[in-house]
């Protein structure tokens, strides 16, 4: 058994290390190859096709990128790496806590959904309408509303809920109904009350479900951290960062791509939290 | 016990928590929305608050970053900031649309924007432009460039005459000789064409030799720049009117500090902006004092010829529908500052009249 989980494990490893291989060898050689032909290769039907997309200007080798890290981002200032660091914690508090906003509201409406029918056919269109709203537009409005109202500081974490409620609302919703009949029948036969059966039958039910919506929510937080960041002229955070090395790129692409990188990083690492948050919460009807 | 002891805990937190609000108590909060991302365009603020020019008037003033999505009009009529930094067409059209925006202080006496091509190319004056590629930046900012085009017979609006390119914020596409000619902030994109670093490493690639400057200011064509509004109705307000002189005053004498003290302004700036480069930002600081000084009328002070140049063409591009009413500039605001300042720092030089700007060295990439 062991010793099957831990091939297993070596096998993972390995495929990861492929792809990761195989992504650098896809981006140094396209850069390499487009090098070698000028940036301008030749088709054989005619016309050339523009490949300076492939310079290092719009597409920096890897190792610069990585380079860029270590480097000072000023001048006598700390190594760009350190930046990214400060900025990153900076975003994901902020994520964390739009996420909690964001996934208790979820939960609630899933709730609220899953005990009438009449106002889950009323609201859910809602619901499902809000999504469709681009996010830059309502962005800009809720920094203005809560600097209004002396909560400029929630403003950020509100934008991020606004994208990671829905899924949670969604799949919970899900997982509270399809509860088995058999088993609602015998909570019911055993006069269980409603909070009963949502405790004791609904909501272990609907965790794997959940778990799945919060780690969608999680990397969605993040991303609605750093878009609610650009409008709130927060300049600590990774969206400050991407808008300054935006407008600088000329100055040092690598920059940017490092504060990409980071930015994945952090979603990823919250991803993973949450995954191993439902590994140790979830240990009965795991799909695998 | 234990609750009796954590609330005597809370309590001293709580304490602890208010004691500095306490002494700060007397002074007035306000808040000032800049333009864009901080950087030393907007020193003379950063310098006012580090040099403590608001707490002696007795204000505590929190300086608000813009960011794309940022519009101070806005921010300032829905009350998120009692002052806001705009460029003069965009404060009028905001103002046409119901924002109630006054413009109390013009700060950059002119303007910095300019139109720029490579030497090479031969391209010296407005006129020249016909048929060329010609970058221009959306957003209400191309319309100084269409003026001067205009007054040199090219319509901007006919592919035959010029063939006009909606730039991004960056200049990659003149780097790459895409446009023939670019919109450049001298304080900022100009500078980024002269720190670029070529892919083996070669610097300095160009230097203002390599580029013609075209300039707004001398065809006549351009829009005043940025400049300190309020809001109507606020201002209105009882006491409103003497806070916002103390607030020009202060942050006069900050722009005033920054001709003087170039590098610490540059510092103030830097420590708000740890992304920032310091020979980029160095330059922009020089750059954006030569927007400012000389002040020939003192600074702060509203030009109203170059006010109506600026209403003109705004009118002309439809920018505003209609020439803006008299309410929309307050010159006396400004000038009540000025006198004022002038009476308490006799020494001090409010206009500038012999200010020389520095060299600035070109760093590699703004480093």
């Amino acid at each position: 058994m062991t010793q099957a989980r831990s091939s297993e494990k070596l096998q993972t490893a390995f495929i990861v290390v492929l792809l990761l291989l195989a992504v650098v060898g896809l981006w140094e050689g396209a850069k390499a190859f487009s090098r070698a032909v000028n940036y301008a290769l030749d088709l054989p039907w005619g016309g050339t096709l523009d490949l300076r997309n492939f310079n290092n200007q719009q597409l920096p080798h890897l190792g610069d990128i990585a380079r860029s890290f270590v480097e000072p981002a000023q001048r006598n200032g700390p190594p760009l790496g350190l930046i990214l660091l400060n900025a990153s914690l900076f975003t994901l508090s902020s994520a964390v806590i739009g996420f909690v906003l964001g996934g208790v509201l979820g939960f609630l409406l899933a709730i609220i959904f899953a005990h009438s029918r009449l106002l889950q056919r009323g609201l859910l269109p809602y619901v499902v309408a809000s999504q469709t709203i681009p996010i830059l537009a309502i962005a800009p409005m809720v920094v203005v509303w809560m600097r209004q109202i002396n909560l400029t500081g929630l403003a950020v974490p509100i934008i991020a809920a606004y994208l990671t409620f829905f899924p949670v609302t969604v799949y919970a919703l899900r997982g509270l109904t399809s509860v088995s009949p058999l088993q609602l029948e015998l909570m019911r036969s055993y006069a269980a009350t409603r909070w009963q059966i949502l405790f004791k039958l609904r909501i272990p039910n609907a965790l794997p479900q959940i778990f799945t919506a919060l780690k969608i929510s999680a990397t969605a937080s993040v991303v609605g951290t750093i878009i609610g960041e650009l409008p709130s002229g927060i300049q600590s955070g990774l969206g400050g960062a991407i808008l300054n090395f935006n407008q600088y790129y000329v100055q040092g692409p690598p920059r940017l791509w490092a504060t990409i990188v980071a930015a994945s990083l952090v979603g990823m690492l919250f991803f993973g939290v949450v995954a191993l948050a439902e590994r140790l919460i979830v240990r009965w009807n795991r799909p695998e | 016990m234990q609750i009796k002891r954590l609330a005597l805990m809370v309590g001293a937190f709580v304490a602890l928590a208010l004691a500095p609000l306490a002494s700060a108590q007397d002074l007035v909060p306000v808040r000032l929305q800049l333009k864009w991302v901080t950087q030393a365009q907007f020193a003379g603020f950063y310098a006012a608050a580090a040099q403590g020019y608001y707490e002696e008037e007795g204000l505590a003033v929190e300086i608000l970053p813009g960011g794309p999505d940022i519009g101070p009009q806005q921010v300032v009529a829905a009350g998120g900031a009692e002052f806001g930094i705009d460029w003069m067409g965009s404060m009028l059209a905001s103002r046409e649309q119901g924002t109630k925006a006054v413009a109390i202080a013009q700060i950059f006496q002119r303007s910095g924007m300019r139109q720029i091509t490579w030497a090479d190319s031969g391209l010296e004056t407005f006129a020249d432009l016909r048929g060329t590629v010609t970058g221009v930046w959306g957003f209400g900012n191309q319309y100084p460039l269409f003026a001067a085009l205009v007054k040199n017979g090219i319509d901007p609006d006919n592919p035959d005459d010029i063939t006009i390119f909606n730039q991004p914020f960056d200049m990659v596409a003149f780097l790459n000789r895409e446009i023939d000619s670019a919109a450049a902030m001298t304080y900022n994109e100009m500078a980024q064409v002269l720190e670029f670093v070529a892919e083996d490493g070669t610097f300095p690639v160009y230097t203002l030799e390599d580029i013609n400057i075209l300039d707004l200011n001398e065809e006549g064509t351009a829009m005043l720049e940025d400049l300190i509004f309020v809001n109507e109705d606020w201002l209105a307000q009882e006491g409103n009117e003497e806070l916002a002189i103390k607030f020009l005053r202060a942050s006069f004498r900050g722009w005033v500090y920054c001709r003087d003290n170039m590098e610490d302004c540059v510092q103030y700036v830097l420590e708000q902006g740890s992304t920032l480069g310091v020979g980029h930002q160095t330059w922009m600081m020089n750059e954006i004092n030569k927007l400012i000084w000389p002040s020939e009328k003192g600074i702060g002070q509203l030009d109203m010829d170059l006010y109506q140049q600026t209403a003109d063409i705004a009118l002309n591009y439809k920018v505003i529908s209609a020439a803006p009413d008299e309410g929309a500039v307050r010159l006396d605001l400004a000038a009540a500052a000025l006198e004022s300042l002038q009476a308490d720092f006799p020494d001090v030089d409010f206009f500038g009249l012999d200010y020389e700007p520095i060299e600035v060295a070109i760093t590699p990439n703004g480093e």
